[in-house]
């Protein structure tokens, strides 16, 4: 059915292919991606996925006490119980087939090379947070023209419904607000390479999120052929 | 930072020589015409260089039948077979798009011999 990894947008570059196409290309670095739990059809959860961890977790040292890691204990047991001795940060779930659950074993590091280079891909990530917008910005208004006598209206929306009837503004109106900071996912885009040696990624076009920010890759729902 | 710059530095191109605004230069380019390739030399004074590392630029512009035609070539590109200065000119300014106005003799660059320290 698929497969997931855990990874932090580095940054975006160019690289050129064969033919000396300009190719814009987000690396997104995969290191110490590991298996936590393997979920099966069969047994208490009723479907089969694969639960990964990834980023490190700071030790915290100080003179006198056991060396405690920086996350709760609770989370701590769950890669302990595992045989994992370094506890992640970031933990995830993808869904896999069942008779791919037999390709993992937990405690298993992931890398790089869980894709191959062609293979589609969807990207999930948190974009970038831009505060209370205008509707200009947020939603491509046009805003007012500036001049003809328009007086103090130059970013506004315009009127936002009727009169009478119906009497209301209708649910999901544009408006100013919030925007971004929200989970977005970026189907359909392209392994273009692999570095092993860096444990790295590098996907055709751009990600959510700012550089250093947390990305889940998973195998594209929609488009499955290479 | 660092790995971007070592994912760029494999398509980093040394080869090129020191080509700065206000020199004419030419530009050797790898031109598909069907199955066959070939060299087309595009020839200008360079307006700038914008960017930095493989995502550099130059801006090429010439007088073609009468008519200002510019071009932007990314300067690591392997589609540039090599890139030859014809002359180095003397400005005094990084952009040099006030040419754009200018025409016939004000459109004139003066010219340098060579550069201090070389080329």
């Amino acid at each position: 059915m698929g497969k997931g990894l855990i990874g932090r947008k580095v940054g975006m570059t160019q690289i050129f292919d064969d033919a000396g196409n300009r190719i814009p290309v987000t690396v997104v670095k995969v290191e110490g991606n590991v298996v936590v739990q393997k979920k099966s059809a069969k047994g208490k959860d009723g479907y089969s996925a694969i639960k990964v961890g990834f980023g490190d977790v700071k030790l915290l040292e100080k003179e006198g006490t056991e060396p405690k890691w920086r996350l709760s204990k609770p989370r701590v047991g769950v890669f302990l119980k595992a045989g994992i001795e370094k506890p992640r940060r970031f933990v995830r779930e993808f869904r896999v087939s069942e008779g791919e659950l037999d390709s993992y074993e937990v405690g298993q590091e992931l890398g790089a090379d869980t894709f191959n280079v062609g293979v589609w891909i969807d990207v999930t990530g948190t974009s970038k947070g831009r505060g209370f917008t205008g509707v200009m910005k947020r939603h491509n208004f046009a805003g007012a023209k500036a001049s003809h006598g328009v007086h103090e209206f130059f970013r506004h929306g315009g009127s936002i419904g009727m009169s009478a009837t119906p009497g209301r503004v209708f649910k999901g109106k544009k408006m100013a607000g919030q925007y971004g900071n929200t989970r977005v996912t970026v189907q359909n885009l392209r392994v273009m390479q692999v570095l092993p040696d860096e444990n790295a990624i590098l996907i055709k076009g751009a990600i959510p999120g700012p550089n250093g920010g947390v990305v889940t890759l998973r195998s594209a729902v929609k488009k499955t052929v290479v | 930072m660092e790995l971007l710059k070592k994912i760029a530095a494999a398509h980093l191109r040394e080869d090129h020589p020191d080509f700065r605004p206000g020199d004419t230069v030419r530009v050797h380019l790898l031109i598909r015409e069907g199955e066959k390739e070939r060299v087309q030399v595009y020839e200008g004074v360079v307006l700038g260089r914008s960017g930095a590392g493989v995502e550099e630029t130059v801006t090429v512009r010439k007088i073609s039948n009468g008519v200002g035609v510019e071009r932007i070539f990314p300067v690591h590109s392997p589609r540039i077979e090599k890139i030859e200065v014809a002359s180095i000119g003397r400005v005094r300014r990084a952009k040099l798009y006030y040419l754009r106005e200018r025409a016939g003799k004000s459109a004139r660059i003066r010219t340098k011999r060579a550069r201090k320290g070389g080329l």
